[in-house]
């Protein structure tokens, strides 16, 4: 055979070879039913969620219980471990073995799911109903499930962080137990007290202030300041607003008087994982560690060999009349817009969400917040005293939460991305490169739009 | 009459031949064509898989090429992962095929040793690496810092997580080393007596007998490799989250290609745009980016190296 037409023939092959690298990537549908069915009708719910630890799924499953006895007509399928990019798709897809009833832990998706029509509009099922969300849930929690004035999710739980501390290795330190830091002056003086080195590395680190130390990231530092991240006309503020510069140079000076960011970060890779028993908080690498609640409780199963305290996280020295606040985040429960049975979904959702034995039991089986201001307030929250801390948090009126947007966290990796960098050092100029992430924001979010 | 029975001949002949080829055909409109061609409408579209799609221009390819802040590092990665694993595979799946068809005894031991970590589910053999290689806990920095040898940083480091990956990729070279092994065996033996008597050396035997015989299992080894590394995900993913102390847990933050955007891939942007930022639009942009660049690859050494064609075949 000649030559030529085997290499026209090889190169067709190649060809064929190379279209298999996308020809998955790009299909897609369009919008999909409205709410006909029949809320009194005998049918079956799929409800995905991302809970797969074991307790977890087990308070998950006794919620959705409690809800079948209050409505036997509905039975629910509760399907877990599921991610918000599984979930993405299903979304799309649709389709009679999707889900009904979707959650997601990512709050800061929600301008994504609203704008995109990813989770269906709430707000003819909350008419419907006559419920009146702000006398059930605080403002924070109200602001993070909605964008741009379309409700598409409700809250399920809060998640608030706050500041875990090792009171054995306080007493060790000479430091009161009983006083931990307020501000992030402290916090830093504090760290450096309890820090302990040992070769090239640290036998303890008084505080991790990594972005990579798990929960120290940009957006959870952040709720110490409570920044403004768009401004009146919508564009980004991280470069107009001072917070976001006071942050980063509060947590860079953090970084290099621990060690400097090399030191720190090969201590971190020895690490176990963050929501395993070999959290280093558990096992007293690090002295202190900003997170969310759910802390508390692993650290108990874990069995920490010390004495555990809890505080609110530390503010800025200029703002310690704040103190008390912090980040909030939650799990966030919505519907499918495909889905046929869109009326005894909301009967689901309004339970899991509004009911407040129902937010109480499940708040204190999987050792939440509880998110409405009744469960707050229930005297059936069976939690361990230390976890008070992280209600009044939920409580504080300047406890916050970022801006939503159209293109999702996209606005807060990319802040993410810088603040890596600056950690590192790699960053001249804070304010050009504050204003050079305030215009990629910017782009994105128009691109999307 | 005999023009109307040749045309009915010839296109009863037509349509016998499309029937046998009509599987084919489908299968091709239906898996290639259709997303081909959908892809490159869909590039042109703004869509986010809710909502119709709607003509942007180019503002999808303008996105990619120029405000997209990944879009450069993962190319240069993809492209630094196409040149150096590549070879690296090939050089080595060959030397090993070379090495066990010369062994006389335990070869089969050899061959199974070097065959089985190919069989290692991607994310497992990521995972082990990356607990290998941890510059904190690890073993092998263990070993480096014991003897006194500098211990790189690895997949912490932006400078070694490539070369940590390409590691990755040469310890599950099994798959090229039996295909190299059956190509060496193939090479006839008269060809090494008579370079022998005419008294070439081993090197000269391995120059002018044995590549000329493999050129086109090389070349097959090449292309595949390169159609590889294109598609590479899986591992830098892994190692990426893992390395950077995320490894499970929806809503965790993650730096997408950890340390310093080293890990970060074509692939994994087609995914990001496309199934996390809903931006079908600009995934489609990427991924037609990544077909030119295979199709660039692939023409270039077909038309350097005269195809999958043995020389004088």
């Amino acid at each position: 055979m000649p030559a030529r037409p085997r290499r026209r023939a090889a190169a067709a092959l190649a060809v064929t070879a190379s279209i298999g690298l996308f020809a998955s990537a790009c299909t897609g549908q369009s919008d999909g039913a409205a709410a006909a069915d029949d809320p009194n009708a005998k049918v079956t719910l799929t409800f995905w969620h991302g809970w797969a630890a074991e307790s977890e799924v087990k308070a998950i499953n006794d919620s959705i219980e409690r809800f079948e006895r209050a409505h036997p007509n509905i039975t629910v399928n509760a399907v877990g471990d599921i991610n918000d990019d599984k979930l993405n798709q299903a979304l799309r897809t649709g389709g009679s073995k999707g889900p009904d009833v979707v959650s997601s832990f990512t709050t800061s998706n929600v301008g994504k799911f609203c704008s995109s029509g990813a989770f269906a509009d709430l707000k003819p099922f909350i008419e419907k109903s006559k419920l009146d969300l702000e006398k059930v849930f605080p403002k924070t929690l109200l602001d993070y499930t909605q964008f741009e004035g379309k409700r598409c999710a409700m809250p399920l739980l809060t998640d608030a962080y706050g500041l875990y501390y090792n009171k054995d290795a306080f007493k060790a330190a000479g430091l009161d137990p009983a006083k931990p830091p307020k501000t992030y002056s402290e916090l830093l003086s504090y760290a450096k007290k309890l820090t302990k080195p040992k070769g090239d590395g640290f036998e303890t680190l008084g505080f991790m202030p990594n972005y990579h130390g798990y929960e120290t990231t940009t957006e959870h530092y952040l709720g110490s300041w409570g920044p403004s991240y768009f401004d009146a006309a919508g564009k980004s503020a991280v470069a107009s607003d001072p917070a976001f510069a006071a942050m980063l140079t509060t947590q860079k000076k953090m970084v290099d008087e621990l060690g400097g960011y090399a030191k720190l970060e090969k201590f971190r890779t020895a690490f176990g994982a963050e929501f395993g028993p070999k959290h280093p908080f558990h096992t007293g690498q690090v002295a202190m560690q900003l997170d969310g609640e759910w802390r508390l409780g692993m650290a108990v199963d874990a069995k920490a060999p010390f004495d555990i305290g809890v505080a609110p996280m530390p503010v800025p020295d200029d703002r310690a009349a704040e103190y008390g606040k912090g980040f909030l985040s939650g799990t966030i429960m919505g519907i499918a817009p495909r889905s046929t049975k869109q009326n005894a979904a909301w009967e689901l959702v309004k339970f899991m969400t509004t009911d407040t034995e129902a937010v109480v039991a499940f708040a204190n089986g999987i050792r939440n917040v509880p998110s409405t201001f009744e469960a707050l307030d229930s005297p059936n929250l069976n939690l361990d005293p230390r976890f008070r801390t992280f209600l009044d948090i939920a409580r504080h009126p300047k406890s916050n939460t970022p801006a939503g947007a159209v293109n999702g966290a996209a606005h807060l990796n990319t802040l993410q991305d810088f603040a890596l960098q600056y950690e590192k050092g790699e960053v001249p100029d804070l304010q050009a490169g504050l204003a050079k992430t305030a215009r990629q924001i910017d782009t994105d979010i128009a691109k999307a739009k | 009459m005999a023009a109307p029975t040749l045309r009915s001949k010839r296109r009863r002949s037509a349509l016998r031949t499309a029937a046998f080829l009509s599987p084919w055909l489908i299968g091709f409109g239906v898996f290639f064509a259709y997303p081909m061609v959908s892809t490159v409408y869909f590039s042109f579209m703004r869509y986010d898989g809710f909502q119709p799609p709607s003509f942007n221009g180019l503002a999808n390819w303008t996105y990619v090429f120029r405000d997209y802040p990944m879009f450069w590092p993962a190319l240069r990665n993809t492209l630094w992962l196409v040149v150096v694993m590549t070879a690296c595979r090939v050089v080595f799946g060959l030397g090993v095929g070379l090495l066990i068809t010369k062994i006389k005894t335990g070869a089969g031991v050899f061959r199974t040793l070097f065959y089985l970590p190919y069989l290692a589910p991607p994310v497992a053999a990521t995972l082990a690496f990356v607990f290998l290689l941890n510059p904190g806990t690890g073993p092998v920095n263990s070993v480096l810092e014991g003897l006194g040898v500098p211990a790189p940083a690895w997949f912490t480091d932006a400078a070694w997580s490539k070369p940590a990956l390409t590691m990755l990729a040469v310890w599950g070279v099994g798959d090229l080393m039996v295909i190299f092994m059956a190509a060496l065996l193939d090479v006839p033996k008269e060809q090494y007596e008579a370079a022998e008597l005419d008294g070439a050396s081993a090197l000269q035997r391995f120059r002018f007998v044995t590549l000329p015989n493999i050129a086109p299992i090389v070349m097959f080894a090449v292309v595949t490799g390169i159609i590889q590394a294109m598609q590479y995900y899986t591992q830098p993913l892994v190692a990426g989250k893992v390395a950077s102390g995320v490894i499970g847990g929806s809503g965790q933050s993650f730096e997408p290609g950890y340390p310093d955007k080293s890990t970060l891939t074509l692939p994994q942007l087609v995914y990001n745009l496309g199934f996390q930022r809903f931006d079908y639009g600009a995934a489609c942009a990427t991924a037609l980016v990544l077909f030119a660049l295979a199709m660039a690859f692939t023409a270039l050494l077909m038309r350097r190296r005269g195809g999958l064609v043995q020389a004088g075949d």
